[in-house]
């Protein structure tokens, strides 16, 4: 594996001197004029054609000649941290905002995009404050929201909670509770496919945001001494192992998988009451188990309150939306920054996300929504995210690649109690 | 490689596009990677040059020592549960039995599968709640199904190993049984030793060479070894199935700190070749000697 980026950059750096006269992609069609610009992005079979369609649509007012590249996503990381800086990089390319952008930033290959807000102060006024925020580095805006929001939610088993007549939690104190509830009856409280640690760190993102409120995961994120030994944190690492302790979990949860639907199932079945998930596990659910959501037995609810925390209890931890941003040795910035403020915030690009079942991070699309299948679950996903005053991302994505990949270990090993609360703030305080 | 040898063997330019290819894809990114074990990378920009300090910080990453005790158990583990049973198989099919052929045929099945999908399989039927281990976890003493998330799992990992490498290895030993001269075994039946005798005296000895050849694939195998164990564990749970290899990658391409992960490699780089070394030497392996008559 080490080989093969050695072997990347040589063979890039052939490539650039093998073509010389630019590599123009098969199909290019003729009349364009300028260079090709190269928007980077992941395959999606539900966003792609959207983002083509407006693509072209682009082309087609300005007589530029933008292209879409995708890649499939775990080489895409690897590949774009190969060609950032090289003559071979995208000229658009997409990113997860928060840290992984900072990065980029911090290596100046990322272009302000503060010209281009003031230039359409439309543009600012139409994407949601919280989404917009994970797009800011050092307090600078570097990448505008390209995709959907998707916000961790706590989903229900109707049917489950029906036979036990019990209601869906609104506080912490009736969630320990439900757990006993379920417990007793022999069903797993709640779904957890505690092989990953990226579906483990979910509890530990809302349990400090609801404990301490999203200033102390700002002090994590800025790098703060102290931060990861602040008393929030210890005490949110201690009620994930009360969870564990009460069989909040049932007893091999480290043994489920999420990517083969261990826990979707599990929580489908019945033989979970409870899931807490990111809301791409609705079109999970739907492809899996279309009855479950037919029948109308899936509910969903924001995470409960936790009596005396700091936190407000309508905020929210997820994935705010993925972002474009312009690379700052594009040689077509012009071109590049036309392309983010014509074609993000189109109708024809908003409306197309939405029939494509996402929830566009901006304003004013209620309506639309309403009109459109699933609008149940994407209605309450749109005033979840609009009635939000966070949203903080996703841990592993707002950190920097090193200090998450050591934060997925450390929790695997809470959640397993191998670790006590305060060894794994020592362990993260001393992570570079 | 004498000159008087030229006419009837090939000189050194017929070994030298193999020579080249491995220069270039082997010997090269080595010093590559050794260069890059001196400086910080996270694979933006350009290195920079730290000197020695990603080797000092060596003594303080608890999961190296426990990526190396992984990786000797998992070796160790792997050799005990599969050289037994490649050997008896591989003899066996050797043999001339009815529907030995079927039988091995179905032997070498999983030799045909890629690891991925053998991993990907090996996951959902481990899955506790609705895969084999849900319905028989209880006869082996994991009454939840806890197979993979559990203390043992690098046990199970080794398991799923063998269910893969077994054939290979059977097939090495098998071709080298056939290869056992027929007038041994039938001095040996006039001498009037037992099939199990026979075993003991004749085959076994003569398949010294293929047992050190397949433990030298073995050892060396399982310091490279870690596509399985990223498919179904991942390292975990925690760190207990993290072996060196997969630490290497965990810390190069997901933590994306090539300088650190680049001195883990050349480390693995210098215990491979040093293991083989040892083996090829301690067992007399480089002589080829051989133990036929007349040869």
């Amino acid at each position: 594996m080490r080989r093969t980026v050695l072997k990347v950059v040589a063979a890039s750096a052939v490539l650039t001197l093998a073509s010389a006269c630019g590599n123009s992609g098969p199909g290019t069609g003729s009349g364009a004029a300028g260079a090709d610009v190269q928007v980077w992005a992941l395959e999606d079979a539900a966003v792609n054609p959207i983002a083509t369609r407006s693509i072209a649509d682009f082309n087609a007012g300005t007589g530029d000649n933008v292209k879409l590249v995708t890649y499939v996503n775990d080489a895409y990381k690897q590949k774009l941290q190969v060609a950032m800086g090289s003559p071979q990089a995208p000229d658009v390319f997409f990113n997860w905002g928060g840290g992984n952008l900072k990065q980029f930033v911090d290596a100046k290959q990322v272009e302000p995009l503060d010209d281009l807000l003031a230039k359409n102060p439309g543009l600012t006024d139409k994407f949601l404050p919280s989404v917009m925020d994970v797009g800011k580095v050092g307090g600078k805006q570097y990448g505008l929201p390209m995709i959907g929001v998707l916000p961790v939610v706590l989903f229900i088993n109707k049917d489950v909670f029906a036979k036990a007549g019990v209601q869906p939690p609104t506080t912490y104190a009736e969630l320990l509770n439900l757990i006993d509830v379920f417990k007793s009856k022999g069903i797993t409280p709640i779904a957890l496919a505690g092989s990953q640690g990226w579906t483990e760190l979910m509890w530990l993102e809302y349990l400090l945001d609801r404990i301490g409120g999203v200033d102390k995961f700002k002090a994590i994120v800025d790098g703060r001494d102290g931060a990861w030994t602040d008393p929030a944190v210890v005490k949110s690492l201690g009620e994930i192992q009360n969870l564990v302790k009460r069989g909040a979990f049932g007893s091999n949860y480290a043994s489920v998988n999420y990517d083969n639907q261990g826990a979707s199932k599990l929580f489908a079945t019945g033989k979970a009451a409870m899931h807490l998930m990111g809301t791409w596990d609705y079109s999970v659910q739907k492809d899996a188990n279309p009855k479950f959501i037919t029948d109308g037995k899936l509910g969903y609810v924001g995470f409960p309150a936790y009596e005396g925390g700091a936190g407000d209890p309508k905020a929210v931890v997820g994935n705010p939306s993925n972002y474009y941003s312009i690379n700052a040795g594009s040689k077509n910035k012009a071109v590049a920054t036309d392309f983010l403020a014509k074609s993000l915030t189109s109708d024809a690009y908003i409306n197309g996300l939405i029939e494509a079942g996402q929830v566009p991070p901006v304003k004013g699309i209620e309506a639309t929504l309403k009109a459109k299948p699933n609008s149940e679950f994407t209605t309450f996903t749109y005033d979840l995210v609009a009635g939000a005053p966070s949203f903080t991302q996703s841990w592993d994505q707002a950190l920097s690649p090193s200090v998450s990949a050591e934060l997925l270990t450390n929790l695997q090993k809470l959640f397993i109690n191998k670790i006590t609360p305060d060894e794994f703030a020592g362990n993260m305080a001393k992570v570079k | 490689m004498i000159a008087a040898a030229r006419r009837e063997r090939p000189g050194f330019t017929w070994a030298a596009p193999a020579v080249l290819f491995f220069l270039a894809l082997g010997i090269l990114p080595v010093f590559a990677v050794v260069y890059l074990s001196f400086t910080k990378w996270n694979g933006l920009g350009d290195p920079q040059w730290i000197g020695l300090d990603n080797w000092k910080s060596i003594t303080d990453d608890p999961d190296l020592v426990n990526g190396i005790v992984k990786t000797v158990t998992l070796t160790v583990v792997s050799w005990l549960l599969q050289t037994p049973l490649a050997l008896l198989i591989g003899v066996w099919a050797a043999g001339p039995q009815r529907g030995r052929a079927a039988l091995s045929t179905l032997f070498f099945l999983p030799l045909l599968l890629s690891t991925a999908a053998i991993s990907l399989t090996f996951v959902s039927l481990l899955d506790p709640n609705f895969g084999l281990a849900a319905d028989y976890g209880k006869y082996v003493g994991f009454a939840d199904g806890n197979f993979l998330g559990s203390d043992h799992a690098l046990y199970v990992v080794a398991f799923v190993v063998a269910w893969q490498f077994v054939p290979f290895h059977t097939l090495l030993y098998q071709s080298a049984t056939r290869q056992i001269p027929r007038s041994l075994y039938e001095a040996a039946q006039i001498d009037g030793a037992t099939g199990v005798r026979q075993f003991f005296a004749i085959t076994l000895p003569q398949l010294r060479n293929t047992i050190i050849a397949s433990s030298v694939l073995m050892l060396v195998g399982s310091l490279t070894y870690f596509e399985m164990i990223l498919l179904m564990t991942n390292g975990g749970p925690g760190t207990a199935t993290r072996v060196l290899p997969l630490h290497m990658y965990i810390k190069g391409f997901v933590g994306f700190d090539m300088g650190y992960a680049s001195v883990l490699a050349v480390l693995l780089v210098a215990v491979g070749t040093a293991l083989s070394v040892v083996v090829v030497r301690s067992t007399g392996y480089h002589r080829m000697a051989s133990d036929r008559e007349g040869a």
